[in-house]
């Protein structure tokens, strides 16, 4: 295959940024798209220009580092994929490829696609865990019986990988699937019920604070995921929320 | 609470909780208009008692008002905020790939609605205000002694420039409640095994409702 790819390039923070065009050929349709990435990289590196820079780590759909919005879709065109999983199959001879970094004033762009995700830790550090005495005298984790559906649901969220995907394909740049995922696998346990008020009060105080936009429930997150985390978690993040602000 | 309704959720329950209001507010303003087709006496009936009663026009007509300005002033503070949420714009964006049309364009379905609100109140509105609060004619009388509300109703669908109006007002506020209907229920966190359902009932509500108001202009129109 051969194509044209339309890559954003940014030379660290400050640098403005632009889109540049570059050509590649003998793309063989059993690559994935980082592969052709890699391809293109060579390619530069060989004329002696500095290479695209983008984030991946583990390249099998679970770091959640790989954010590419690739002709106007987080991770590519292809649904319930991570753009590590996306392979060159999905495109054709010929085809114009557009990439550019996940968009959102709280994803800061650090180099060309790569993206500063930290805001996400920061909303985790406020209150996406639960305390828990391990020195020694730790309970069986089979002590307490929880409800299968709950077990289930909470698992369901906890599968979020922490890529961006949402906020990316978001209009309004929200991150509410994301903390809506980082509270429900706790507030379906009992485990997490001890933190309850203040994780959820904490955790939405943090999401706004970075600047992430409100939630439309246009439903484009629940698409793009990758991990099909479903916008039921928004809908308890919002009861969660509310119930702990009447709570105090 | 001062905190929550400075926070981007509680910014959306108190922007659901306003359009449950408006969404019960039309039904009940279909459900008077609608007599006008099947009944023009019990219409005038109703109308004086809505135009005249104290408790209607100092209480809850204020709360309307209010419920409405509050509506589309907070809906252009999300519009805002949402869009400074993304200061770089993508060079591409797929929206349809993920999102209905409607969803992505609340803000000009919405102003569309308030351009037509605009129109809507300078042609029923404030003459209103004007003959029973300025003028004091509070009787709903015509000179001849019958009720002016079926009466003016009807000469005001006359002109087809203004049903078309409504008709195009009334398209863009079924394109708002399409996606508005069932999004203001996921805004205060109901998302159960009703959701499905309640979803379908939207779809007919945000069709039938508009439709019905659509019905009443033409029917007016062809009919006089
Ligand atoms: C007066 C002009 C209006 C404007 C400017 C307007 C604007 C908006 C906007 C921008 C939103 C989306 C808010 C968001 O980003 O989440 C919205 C939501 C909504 N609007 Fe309106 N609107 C108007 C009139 C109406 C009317 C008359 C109704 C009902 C009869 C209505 C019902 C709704 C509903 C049900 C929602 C969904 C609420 C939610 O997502 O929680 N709107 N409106
Ligand atoms: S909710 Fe889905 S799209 Fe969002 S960060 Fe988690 S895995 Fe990625
Ligand atoms: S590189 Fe780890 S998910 Fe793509």
């Amino acid at each position: 295959m051969n194509l044209t790819l339309k890559i954003w390039r940014q030379n660290g923070s400050q640098d403005k940024g632009r889109m540049v065009d570059y050509q590649v050929s003998d793309i063989s349709k059993d690559m994935s798209f980082l592969e052709m990435m890699d391809v293109l990289n060579e390619q530069i590196i060989n004329k002696g220009e500095e290479p695209v820079a983008f984030d991946h780590d583990c390249r099998e759909g679970i770091c959640g580092m790989c954010s590419m919005h690739i002709n106007g879709e987080a991770h590519g065109p292809d649904k319930g994929i991570t753009t590590c999983q996306l392979h060159m199959r999905s495109f054709k001879d010929g085809d114009t490829i557009t990439i550019e970094p996940f968009r959102a004033k709280a994803f800061p762009v650090i180099k060309d696609l790569v993206v500063d995700r930290s805001s996400f830790e920061r909303i985790q550090q406020a209150g996406g865990y639960i305390s828990v005495n391990t020195s020694g005298n730790t309970q069986d984790a089979n002590a307490i019986p929880i409800d299968k559906h709950a077990a289930d649901k909470a698992m369901d969220a906890a599968t979020c990988i922490g890529c961006g995907a949402c906020v990316a394909s978001c209009k309004n740049a929200s991150a509410m699937l994301f903390v809506g995922a980082k509270v429900s696998q706790y507030a379906l346990l009992p485990q997490g019920q001890v933190e309850a008020v203040d994780r959820v009060k904490n955790m939405v105080a943090q999401m706004d604070l970075e600047g992430f936009g409100n939630c439309t429930n246009t439903g484009a997150c629940e698409v793009e995921c990758p991990k099909g985390i479903s916008l039921e978690n928004i809908a308890r993040l919002n009861r969660e929320y509310f119930k702990a602000n009447v709570k105090g | 609470m001062s905190g929550f309704f400075n926070s981007s959720i509680g910014r959306k329950y108190a922007m659901a909780l306003s359009a449950f209001f408006l969404m019960i507010f039309i039904v009940q303003h279909f459900a008077i208009n609608i007599l006008s087709v099947f009944n023009p006496d019990a219409f005038n009936e109703i109308s004086h008692f809505m135009g005249t009663n104290p408790l209607v026009q100092f209480g809850l007509q204020p709360i309307l008002l209010f419920g409405v300005i509050f509506h589309f002033v907070m809906g252009f503070i999300l519009e805002i905020r949402n869009r400074n949420a993304r200061s770089v714009k993508y060079v591409r964006n797929n929206g349809a790939a993920n999102a209905t049309w409607m969803s992505r364009n609340m803000i000009w379905s919405g102003g569309f609605i308030l351009i037509f609100l605009v129109i809507h109140f300078i042609d029923f509105w404030f003459p209103e205000i004007n003959t029973k609060f300025i003028q004091g004619d509070m009787s709903g009388l015509l000179p001849n002694g019958d009720y002016r509300y079926y009466e003016e109703l009807t000469h005001k669908f006359v002109p087809i420039w203004r049903v078309a109006l409504y008709c195009v007002g009334f398209v863009f506020l079924s394109l708002h409640l399409l996606h508005g209907f069932s999004s203001a229920f996921q805004s205060v966190g109901a998302n159960n095994k009703y959701t499905r359902g309640l979803k379908g009932f939207g779809k007919a509500y945000a069709i039938l409702i508009p439709l019905g108001f659509i019905f009443i202009a033409l029917f007016h129109h062809f009919n006089h």
